[in-house]
């Protein structure tokens, strides 16, 4: 046996070879070449409809510190992820400990709550375009049966940030929602009997001295992928805004596809693309360096 | 003492209230808050396919109404489905999302088995670089994946559509973890009963991996269903549109009948919302997966 076992390392080998050759192909055509191309594209300022093109060295990067249409653009961002990023966490918090304990209902109540996770965001966004009409929307027929002046969410630039927040939080809080409730089922049911001897009676109690120091990774790992969600704000900027009124919701992956696929400003779109890599880089680094050390599914 | 008892039960109260037994009325108010707050999480699914039953004046009238007054759900609907190309929307994105999975099946397990059982070198490179390839969306590489379709003709054919998405790194990853698994003991045994290592993969690990694979599906099918930017780059014809691009007509003034619009928003969404509620746990599982680094 001692000796047949050579050749057949050999042949593991060599099956390796072959079972790891399509993915690696097309690790390399998908992600390798392309990020390579992308940095030297960067650095060029090629335009498709010309197809030529001269190094430029970093002027695309210089480009984006002076210019006022990627400033707003990375405001527009950060303003619309300070919004969403809050209403997404706490909203879906407190539904899944307000969800967690009860019998009747749990998984019915789970199911709805769901629901926006899994339908289409395009085709949503065109309801929620509707429900927001300034004029005839069903919110804004409540909000002036309740006495108060029509709002315009989409057309008005002060607005429309806030509005698309509000799409966004609908279409996540489930799955923020779910990933809190598998947190808040691993922490074991003796702490809180634990802490009820110590004096913790009181709901906000247990919550500050049990639930979340348990939910710490869970909570990490939440905001994370929040953060990198709201960074990646397309769609219904797409269908229902095109970065309107004026640039009021023009946010950073919007700006990229159209200096990109719109205006064929290839090099500069490059450059854009590889800052929003190092951004989503970045919260991928505070995940693992916090998170993945932690968190037990 | 025991004689008060049966009076309580006395009162006529449906069953289904019968059954629910609040533990006090906060627990109570906290159910009914619970319903109205599902109210509005579902609100715009039953405004959706409400209006897509209605004629385009009754859509934006102030006073909603869920039950239509003339109801129009008939014509609407047979107009987006034999008249306009919905049909052929749908089928574009089932042919692309298949195509995705099947390629991302095939090309993610054996790499995954590899990667997990095997013993070869460059195996700490390669892992290194899925694990790298993980933080990069498609949004970053599009640019010169995109010139390169434009260069070989190909802009606006499924292979352009599925292309980006052949490999998954999430599934060789996911995989890889869930292989690691398999006991080392049952493969050997199987290798000295003369099992190649193809046989091993085919009756041994994939039985085995059906959970993550099903779970691994739902998560691609959905995410390249409900995608926008991709198709949006590479599609330029409508015989080659998504059920998710489609939804881009309507800013354009396509169709100025707004009972019509819902009735295709309704087409486009069902799809994965009743392939939702039939396979709910697999769903959760799978959408919330990128969640689960194991």
């Amino acid at each position: 046996m001692a000796k047949a076992l050579s050749p057949l390392q050999r042949a593991q080998t060599r099956l390796a070879y072959i079972l790891i050759a399509p993915a690696t192909a097309l690790i390399v055509l998908i992600y390798i070449i392309p990020i390579i191309l992308v940095f030297l594209a960067s650095l060029t300022d090629y335009t498709l409809v010309s197809d030529y093109f001269e190094f430029v060295g970093l002027a695309n990067y210089q480009k984006m510190i002076g210019d006022a249409v990627f400033a707003n653009a990375l405001s527009n961002t950060f303003i619309y992820a300070a919004m969403f990023l809050p209403a997404s966490f706490l909203i879906s918090l407190v539904l899944a400990i307000a969800i967690q304990d009860r019998k009747q209902f749990r998984s019915l109540l789970e199911v709805l709550f769901f629901l926006p996770v899994t339908a289409t965001l395009s085709a949503m966004a065109l309801v929620w375009g509707a429900l927001l009409d300034s004029r005839q929307g069903v919110i804004n027929s409540i909000i002036q049966s309740l006495g108060f002046a029509p709002v315009n969410f989409l057309g008005s630039e002060n607005i429309v940030l806030f509005s698309l927040t509000l799409i966004s939080a609908w279409s996540v809080i489930g799955f923020n929602m779910v990933l809190f409730l598998a947190g808040l089922t691993a922490i074991p049911k003796n702490l809180y009997e634990a802490a009820a001897i110590d004096g913790a009676d009181h709901p906000l109690d247990k919550f500050f001295r049990v639930t979340w120091p348990m939910l710490g990774p869970t909570a990490m790992f939440v905001a994370v992928t929040s953060s990198i969600t709201a960074f990646k704000l397309f769609d219904t900027v797409a269908i229902l805004t095109h970065g309107g009124p004026g640039r009021a919701s023009e946010v950073f992956l919007y700006l990229a596809f159209l200096e990109g696929f719109e205006y064929f400003n290839m090099g500069y779109s490059a450059a854009l693309s590889l800052v929003f890599l190092l951004i989503v880089f970045a919260f991928a680094l505070a995940q693992t360096l916090f998170v993945d050390r932690k968190v037990q599914y | 003492m025991t004689d008060i008892l049966p009076s309580r039960t006395h009162f006529a109260i449906p069953r289904w209230l019968a059954k629910y037994k609040p533990k006090s009325i906060g627990s109570a108010i906290g159910t009914a808050v619970l319903f109205l707050c599902a109210w509005v999480m579902v609100f715009p699914f039953i405004w959706m396919v409400s209006s897509s039953m209605k004629p385009t004046n009754e859509v934006y009238n102030s006073h909603f109404s869920i039950i239509p007054k003339t109801f129009k759900g008939f014509e609407n609907y047979y107009t987006v489905l034999f008249d306009q190309p919905y049909l052929s929307f749908v089928f574009n994105s089932l042919i692309v999302c298949g195509g995705i999975l099947i390629v991302q099946l095939a090309t993610a397990i054996p790499a995954a088995y590899a990667l997990a059982k095997l013993k070869f070198k460059g195996s700490t490179i390669l892992f290194g670089t899925v694990i790298a390839s993980l933080t990069i969306p498609i949004n970053v590489t599009s640019i010169p994946i995109y010139i390169g379709i434009v260069k070989a003709g190909l802009l606006d054919t499924y292979i352009a559509m599925m292309f980006p998405f052949f490999i998954s790194v999430f599934a060789i990853f996911l995989f890889r973890q869930f292989f690691k698994g398999f006991p080392d003991s049952i493969i050997q045994a199987a290798r000295l009963d003369g099992f190649t290592e193809f046989e091993i993969i085919l009756r041994l690990i994939l039985p085995s991996a059906v959970p993550a694979i099903a779970a691994f599906s739902v998560f691609s099918f959905v995410a390249h269903w409900n995608d926008l930017y991709w198709p949006l780059i590479v599609v330029q014809s409508q015989d080659k549109m998504t059920a998710t691009l489609s939804m881009m007509q309507y800013q354009s003034e396509f169709d100025t009948n707004y009972g019509r619009t819902f009735a295709s928003a309704t087409v486009v969404t069902a799809p994965m919302v009743i392939a939702f509620l039939f396979a709910r746990r697999l769903f959760i599982r799978g959408i919330t997966m990128t969640g689960v680094k194991g």
